[in-house]
């Protein structure tokens, strides 16, 4: 037997649900992180082998003799496909690093049960392409950071409304769709409540108060594993991608342009560190979902404009994901952070400092990092549409750019402070934050593989879409004088 | 035993190879937080400056001796999307402009690296500085010797980087902070409009990619000549951004707010920065896109005109400062409005071989004004040697407004002189007060807004206020 044909997919999610069972039962602080580290990290490893047998292209057959997907669905209900491959390693990895890096102090508030119940919800999500089972995942996975929300006293109404609006937005929608079947037309309109899902879920303005109000209010770690692994984009890509009528892309695009642009303004005039990383994250998945419209504002650019955009799903997951974790890490030493005055902290965490303008660099585009060729495709892209449009892409780039090293300055320039106990990032906290610098660095040094993956993503979303769209895409020069299908590589 | 055009191939990748290996090795180090001892890291960067320099030297000599004006050392394609839908290939090429340029940042960088080993010893920051300056060589390196707009794009972009955050060197200050935050914005500008320029060129040259060879038409032969593959119009669109990355980079008006403000940087980086190197960045991308620039006459002629009226307002800037290094960097700034209006005059009148009169006074300046400026901080010294040789005070000469302006008129000009033109101002008033005032209006309705969902209070972050005291108060 390989050891890749054993079902890791499903050991990983179910390394995390009894994860999280097991360490709802231990009631002392150290100990439940201890545990939680411990299953997170094994559930990284079941990931990322799942995600070595589907790029060594083990059968399906193979995976599921051992698989417990038959008995229990009677048909495979989860399995990595083109797309999810590498998101799902990347969000237990970020799982793994976040209670990796969760700093004693915070082990009491952050709750490594919530934490890995979490986790397989999303695993199973993004393992998933089946609408109702995505849909009712996605209604589960609102849960955890309600409970949290309400554990800790805060107030929920806000986060509650826009999620309750989300899934009956998402319900209703998916049901009109099926209703619809085939009539083309009906579709198209059933496609509209999914449209203004995922606009809710993406946090596109004037629905994105529940993201900055979430993170206002939750503990920051749980607060970016919720919003980082772009949930909103995943569920745009399943289900509205597919069936959506160009103007119902183009509709997406304009918004999340306009949310974009803005979000990277307010980005900039934060006067605290939380709300400034809301709308840095809110600029960047609005980024994304620009990357998608593009499909259908003009098929012929549609190949290099969604890969772009997969290219950049995945490197804002990774780098916003550290910026965060580093961002975390000051808070857990300095208390809630300030963009009013110079904190100085440079000379007390330098490790950190440079953390966070590398992941913070990343994820705006800069050379050398991950995010800089899929920063390079999506305005390629957007460019090959329309100057205005790459215009205003650049310029939210531009912003956010000048966020991140706005914030830089704020927080570890300044007068030094005095402090008789060493405030430099831990050995976790390093091990953590160096492993998602070694990706950032390592993807934007040698960008070919990822760059392949994403396109072969691309190419096979783009091909499910001209199924339902048989004008999606016009057919390549050569293809057309021999009559072929546009090529798809792998 | 290996061609000789095989060899030049090698020794154009240590060009590059040796600056690379100096940043990833003293940023590993900080990143890992390892504190290699000042003689390990000013070691190390001297070895990396000598072998780059030694074999663009070696490049020099063969492409003398050879004959040859175009050396070309393609590393491949560092991104390919088939079928040819994206194309990022990563190329240097070696000619008249890149040549020069290269070897000017070697030996000035080695000149002021050897320099700064003995200003900053014992200075805190003194691994930061040379972490920064190791940064900032490669990026000059890599703008330099770029063959395609996307290579020249990711050099430019590392020298804007070190830069700013080299201003705000001194960082236990909040002014340093301030004024690098300023220089990061005016270089996010200029990138933006590069990014744009770069991607249209992309796009213009369909499946050619970003490549200077085919957009400027160089091919068999070698800079300034060429012949730019795209109209007039489009020329023209893609010249502005350019235009306005050059302005950008090189404090031309309307951004030349921050020159003088990046002298709270310690002297070496003023020196190599703003004195030689990246000040002039803006002319030498104009340099190397000249067969573009010479398609349309209109560019050409705004070219004229931004570069002349940058010197005139840096001449006057100029003349009232009252630190040396301000005086410094807009007597800088004058001369890179000259270099700049020479360009688009050379490219106007349509002879490719005069573009070598701004490349030489661009290097020679380049030279003159670092050592200005190491010389600057021992100016005071100099003055009081001077005046005891002669045994009386330096004579004091009117400059030739006092002839040619009446009193009011000089009243005035002393004034437009005193606060910079008025351009940070301008900036301030029209372009950053509206924008901060119209977000946080915003702001403020996404504030009401929560408060009304949530029923009560929402934003626990107004109550959070910048910390002074001790940390140790905060648990």
């Amino acid at each position: 037997m390989n050891l890749l044909h054993l079902p890791w997919l499903e050991l990983a999610i179910g390394v995390s649900l009894l994860g999280a069972l097991c360490v709802s039962r231990i009631r002392t602080p150290g100990l439940a992180a201890r545990w939680g580290l411990a299953f997170t990290g094994t559930a990284f490893v079941c990931a990322f082998l799942a995600w070595l047998a589907f790029y060594q292209r083990v059968p399906t057959e193979a995976l599921l003799h051992y698989s417990w997907q038959p008995y229990l669905f009677g048909r495979q209900v989860l399995a990595v496909d083109s797309l999810s491959a590498p998101l799902v390693p990347a969000v237990a990895l970020l799982h793994f690093l976040t209670a990796l890096a969760t700093a004693r102090t915070k082990m009491r508030r952050f709750s490594f049960s919530w934490s890995l119940a979490s986790e397989a919800l999303r695993l199973a999500l993004f393992s998933t392409t089946e609408p109702w089972v995505l849909i009712g995942l996605l209604g589960l996975s609102t849960l955890p950071p309600l409970f949290e929300l309400v554990n800790r006293g805060k107030p929920i109404r806000v986060y509650a409304l826009h999620m309750g609006l989300f899934m009956v937005l998402l319900v209703a929608g998916w049901s009109l769709v099926q209703q619809g079947g085939h009539h083309t037309e009906q579709t198209a309109w059933a496609a509209v409540p999914l449209l203004a899902a995922v606009l809710v879920r993406c946090g596109t303005v004037p629905v994105h108060c529940w993201l900055t109000d979430w993170f206002e209010n939750a503990s920051f770690g749980n607060a970016v594993l919720f919003v980082a692994p772009l949930v909103g984009v995943y569920v745009a890509v399943r289900l509205v991608l597919p069936i959506a009528p160009d103007w119902v892309l183009q509709s997406i695009g304009v918004v999340s342009l306009a949310t974009a642009v803005y979000a990277a303004g307010m980005a900039v005039i934060q006067r605290e560190a939380r709300r400034f990383f809301a709308y840095l994250f809110l600029s960047h998945s609005s980024l994304v979902l620009v990357g998608l419209e593009l499909v259908g504002t003009r098929p012929s650019a549609a190949s290099i404009s969604l890969t772009g955009a997969l290219c950049l799903w995945f490197s804002v997951t990774l780098s916003l994901g550290g910026f965060g974790l580093t961002l975390r890490a000051l808070e857990a030493r300095y208390g809630r952070l300030s963009l009013t005055g110079y904190h100085g902290l440079y000379e007390q965490s330098p490790t950190l400092a440079l953390c966070f303008l590398l992941t913070g660099l990343a994820s705006v585009g800069f050379p050398c990092t991950l995010g800089f060729v899929s920063t390079d495709i999506l305005v390629d892209g957007a460019v090959q549409v329309n100057l205005l449009l790459g215009i205003a892409v650049v310029a939210a780039a531009a912003l956010n750019g000048i966020a991140v090293v706005r914030a830089y300055f704020l927080l570890f320039t300044g007068a030094r402070h005095s402090s008789t106990v060493s405030l430099r990032a831990g050995k976790r906290e390093r091990v953590a934050v160096l492993t998602l610098a070694v990706l950032i660095l390592g993807g934007g040094l040698f960008p070919q593989p990822g760059v392949n993956s994403r396109h072969e993503a691309a190419e096979k979303i783009l091909q499910e879409r001209e199924r339902e769209h048989p004008h999606a895409r016009p057919k390549t020069a050569d293809a057309q004088l021999k009559g072929e299908e546009p090529h798809t590589p792998g | 035993m290996p061609e000789l055009d095989q060899i030049m191939q090698w020794l154009g990748v240590v060009v590059v190879a040796a600056p690379a290996l100096a940043a990833v090795l003293l940023g590993l180090a900080a990143l890992v937080g390892r504190k290699p001892q000042e003689v390990t890291v000013t070691r190390a960067l001297q070895a990396a400056n000598a072998t780059g320099l030694l074999a663009a030297v070696a490049v020099l000599a063969y492409m003398l001796i050879g004959g040859s004006r175009h050396v070309v050392v393609e590393l491949g394609d560092w991104v390919l999307i088939p079928p040819h839908e994206y194309h990022f290939a990563v190329k240097f090429v070696f000619d008249r402009l890149s040549v020069p340029l290269t070897i000017l940042s070697f030996v000035l960088g080695g000149t002021i690296g050897a320099f700064a080993r003995s200003y900053l010893h014992r200075e805190g920051g003194f691994n930061r500085f040379f972490a920064l300056y190791a940064l900032f060589m490669l990026g000059m390196v890599v703008t330099s010797l770029a063959g395609t707009i996307e290579t020249l794009f990711a050099g430019w972009e590392l020298v804007g980087l070190s830069s700013a955050l080299l201003v705000a060197f001194f960082q236990e200050r909040p002014g340093p902070a301030r004024n690098g935050l300023r220089v990061w914005v005016v270089y996010r500008v200029a990138d933006a409009a590069f990014l744009l320029a770069a991607v249209v060129m992309h796009n213009l040259l369909d499946s050619q990619g970003g490549d200077f060879d085919k957009l400027l038409g160089a091919g068999p032969v070698s800079w300034p000549e060429g012949h730019a593959t795209v109209t007039a119009g489009q020329a023209l669109i893609v010249g502005l951004l350019l235009l306005v990355a050059a302005a950008g980079k090189s404090g031309l008006v309307p951004f030349s707010g921050w020159l003088p403000r990046a002298m709270e940087g310690p002297t070496p980086s003023s020196a190599v920065f703003y004195g030689a190197l990246s000040v002039h960045l803006g002319a030498y991308l104009l340099l190397r896109v000249s067969p573009l620039l010479a398609l349309s006459e209109w560019l050409c002629g705004i070219i004229v005109a931004l570069g002349l009226v940058t010197a005139l307002f840096a001449y006057l800037a100029a003349s009232v400062q009252t630190d040396i290094k301000s005086a410094l960097s807009f007597a800088s700034l004058s001369q890179v409005g000259v270099i700049v209006a020479e360009i688009g005059a050379v490219n106007l009148i349509g002879i490719p071989d005069l573009l070598y009169l701004p490349l030489i006074h661009l290097l020679g300046h380049a030279c003159l004004r670092t050592l200005q400026f190491v010389r600057a901080p021992t100016l005071l010294q100099d003055y009081r040697t001077l005046e005891n040789a002669i045994g009386d005070r330096l004579p004091r000469r009117g400059g030739p407004l006092d002839r040619l302006a009446t009193l009011p008129v000089r009243t005035w000009l002393y004034r437009l002189a005193l606060e910079r033109g008025y351009l940070d101002a301008l900036l301030a008033d029209y372009v950053v007060t509206p924008f901060v005032r119209v977000l946080r209006w915003c702001d403020g309705l996404e504030r009401r807004w929560t408060d009304f969902l949530s029923g009560q209070a929402s934003r626990e972050s107004d109550q959070v206020k910048p910390y002074t005291g001790r940390f140790e108060e905060l648990s």
